[in-house]
């Protein structure tokens, strides 16, 4: 004699939402997308680079930006990888970036982080002093100019820079590139291998 | 019976004497060779080709076997099913370009299933790299999102460490495939340098125990539950854990439900056990994963296969998860209790801490209800046509309580799973995470040479089989004493079944009424065939297949009406299972 038919089954009240994550029905909360910046200090060898980009395209993680450089020893390189998701998504891409085996360790820095990207903007050359002037109000220089165009150097936050950008638009804006994020703990907290974060 | 259905064993006397093993280093390739030995290695299985012959050529010195394998591909599986007989790592080898391209799928279906795996390709001489050689591909990029590790070998000194690398990397912490490239000119060159034994790198950094004060607070919500249920996993096979599971469940008394690749991680005729849950699992395991209030997850990786939809998995439960990978804890289903460390010695944790056993005498009654509610069973009005779960059933009680079940991917592998009785790890060697049709000849293979004194008994699809059929010619070469069944309902069986279900049967390509008779080519490989389609010859055609001393195949013509239940619809809710087609219209 088969069991009762699936709609007179036992059921439980609980519920999980979409992220399987078991939810208070009074308070039903979901995470709203962040921006989380990641600190990952990397093995400084061919590929690398690849191996975490290719991760974070493959998990589907939206990414802002990600740069790379090496680090005072000539071994290590270090990421900063600037993504907007909800959390947990942000610890998932901690996680599976530990998992790499170049990786030696990944660190959320805090908000108060100091975060700088730079930015070249080649405008037209009929006003390189008024190119300059608006320039030095956003702390940049103009760093090549020729009878036909100037071209700008700005460094410092994503805000500034998108300011900045905007100011310029008031001249005629021929091509503008732009670094990601590079940062760092404010003080002198360092990131050490040694004291591996776990984020269960 | 073709003459070449009974090649006679090899004598033994008759194998020229080998040599034991590599005695000198010269070059990379007995480098490389040097480290497969230096870690254990005792079977290799592979195919020739350019790139990588200065590698075979110093195998013909060592002392590991190799088996040549009809096709790459069929290496790749061998050497995975192997890997989960013996626990310790497979070794897969194949030449550059198309050779390492066919190990793809066998390496990705590994690194699906977690299990210990390594792959030496062949690659161009360095010189070529980049230039679109004659037998050219970007090996390590084409697999590095499906292997733990891989390397590009640059340098003839250190070919021999990468390997020993990869072989360490494959079988510590989670487990799984690892892949070392290696150029023809690295291969060739000098060097003397022995290889360093097997020792993962620094950073890769696996725990083993779990956080004490985590432990404490998971078994005290272990220890208040009223409905408490452990889900076993493949990572319980993986970490030998699967006394300590069984130890721990019955002095607790708490039921356990596995996973599909954790079948035989708990005796399926134990009291406790309520079997499979997850799409095609038994009802009383999905019944009791709804009702669950805590769920003591252990080594595994919440796939959507077993979960159905997310938000109505285990929706009452607080979720203990046991698992070695940080990165596994919350991915699908968020864990109340995270216990990262090696699935045994947690469950030591676990044990130790425990001083109440949950009271739960009333949910151990309702398990037992829904275990005679929804029994595993089939509806046989006169017995014909020919029933796959009756196949299955006859042959569970015919072989040895430890025979090895080898399954290709589909209809068939789901009556393997519900209608055979698995007791013991490591005997249920399956494609669960990538769902690999073809998995079933070369598994069976390389589960054979892993496990030579065990039964192996490999089911198949007709549809399955005749995506690795050629391999059965190495089966009958290395002489393997496997029986093959071919569940035959002329179909991509799943897939018409689902077309039956969701696609208003519309069987868009999933017929195959062309199959060959197996049975006879069978014969043609030079193995034993037997075709099978009355109920009453089942019994005697398994008994004569299994006495064959050598591959045997079985092609039966089952009911090609007959579809897989229980089914939880692709994302559906666990508890909603349909026992039959007019259930699945209700939910």
């Amino acid at each position: 004699m088969p069991g009762p038919a699936p709609d007179q089954r036992m059921r439980p009240e609980g519920r999980r939402n979409t992220q399987g994550i078991r939810i208070d029905p009074e308070a039903e909360a979901t995470h709203e997308p962040r921006m989380a910046v990641l600190s990952a200090l990397v093995k400084h060898e061919p590929g690398v680079l690849s191996e975490v980009s290719s991760l974070f395209s493959r998990r589907q993680f939206n990414i802002e930006s990600l740069t790379v450089g090496p680090t005072q020893d000539g071994d290590t390189a270090r990421m900063t990888i600037v993504i907007e998701e909800p959390e947990p998504g942000v610890q998932q891409a901690k996680k599976q970036l530990r998992k790499l085996i170049p990786v030696i360790d990944v660190e959320e820095l805090e908000s108060a982080a100091m975060r700088r990207e730079l930015a070249l903007i080649k405008v037209a050359g009929d006003r390189p002093g008024d190119v300059q002037a608006v320039a030095e109000m956003y702390g940049g220089d103009a760093v090549d100019a020729s009878k036909d165009a100037v071209t700008v150097e700005i460094t410092g936050s994503k805000q500034k820079i998108d300011a900045a950008i905007e100011a310029f638009e008031q001249f005629d804006v021929l091509e503008i590139v732009r670094t990601g994020a590079a940062a760092l703990e404010r003080g002198s907290k360092t990131m050490d291998s040694t004291t591996m974060e776990s984020d269960n | 019976m073709s003459e070449r259905a009974s090649i006679p064993k090899r004598d033994p006397e008759e194998v020229p004497e080998r040599e034991n093993g590599i005695e000198e280093v010269t070059t990379g390739s007995q480098s490389v060779i040097a480290a497969l030995e230096q870690a254990g290695v005792e079977h290799a299985f592979g195919v020739q080709g350019g790139a990588i012959m200065p590698v075979y050529d110093a195998l013909y010195d060592s002392s590991i076997n190799h088996i040549t394998m009809a096709h790459e591909q069929g290496a790749a599986h061998a050497a995975d099913a192997y890997g989960i007989v013996t626990g310790e790592p497979g070794l897969a080898m194949a030449t550059s370009g198309p050779g390492a391209t066919n190990l793809v799928t066998g390496i990705a279906d590994a690194a699906m299933d977690s299990d210990p795996l390594i792959a030496l390709t062949g690659q161009v001489a360095t010189d070529f790299v980049g230039n679109d050689a004659f037998q050219e591909t970007d090996t390590t990029g084409i697999t590095m999102p499906i292997t733990k590790q891989n390397y590009f070998a640059d340098h003839s000194d250190t070919v021999g460490d990468d390997v020993s690398e990869a072989f360490a990397l494959a079988e510590k912490g989670r487990q799984g495939p690892t892949l070392v490239d290696l150029p023809k000119d690295i291969t060739k060159g000098e060097t003397d340098q022995w290889p360093n034994p097997p020792k993962t790198p620094e950073t890769h950094d696996e725990p083993v125990e779990a956080d004490e004060s985590a432990v404490e607070a998971a078994v005290t919500a272990l220890e208040d539950a009223e409905r408490p249920l452990i889900l076993s996993g493949g990572g319980v096979v993986k970490s030998e854990a699967s006394e300590e599971l069984r130890s721990f469940a019955h002095e607790q008394e708490i039921p356990v439900i596995t996973t599909m690749p954790g079948l035989g991680t708990f005796p399926e005729t134990d009291d406790l056990s309520l079997g499979m849950a997850g799409m095609h699992g038994t009802g009383a395991a999905n019944m009791a994963v709804t009702n669950c209030d805590v769920l003591l997850g252990v080594g595994t990786r919440f796939d959507d296969r077993l979960t159905g939809g997310v938000d109505t998995f285990a929706p009452d439960a607080d979720i203990i998860h046991v698992e070695i990978d940080p990165a596994e804890i919350s991915k699908n289903i968020e864990a109340d209790y995270p216990l990262v460390g090696d699935a045994k010695r947690v469950l030591e944790q676990i044990d130790d801490a425990m001083t109440d056993a949950p009271e739960a005498d009333q949910w151990r009654e309702q398990c037992q209800i829904w275990t005679e509610e929804y029994p595993l069973t089939y509806e046989t009005p006169d017995d014909e046509p020919l029933k796959p779960q009756y196949v299955v059933e006859t042959f569970d009680e015919l072989a040895d309580d430890d025979a090895i079940v080898t399954t290709g991917v589909g209809q068939h592998q789901m009556w393997a799973a519900q209608f055979w009785t698995y007791e013991y790890p490591r005997t249920w060697v399956s494609s669960n995470g990538l769902g690999t049709m073809g998995y079933g000849v070369p598994s069976a293979i390389g589960a054979k040479i892993g496990a030579p004194d065990t039964e192996v008994v490999a089911f198949d699809g007709d549809g399955s089989f005749l995506m690795t059929i050629q391999e059965l010619s190495v089966a009958v070469r290395e002489n393997l004493d496997i029986t093959y069944v071919v569940l035959n309902n002329e179909a991509i069986g799943m897939v018409r079944q689902w077309q039956d279900g969701f696609y208003e049967g519309r069987r868009m390509a999933s017929e195959y009424p062309w199959v060959p008779e197996f049975d006879k080519l069978a014969e043609a490989f030079g193995a034993r065939g037997f075709r099978l389609e009355e109920p009453e010859d089942v019994e005697e055609t398994i008994q004569a297949a299994r006495e064959y001393d050598g591959p045997a195949v079985i092609d039966a013509i089952i009911d090609p009406a007959e579809n897989v239940f229980p089914m939880v619809p692709s994302g559906g809710d666990n508890g909603l299972f349909a026992l039959n087609e007019q259930h699945l219209e209700m939910i």
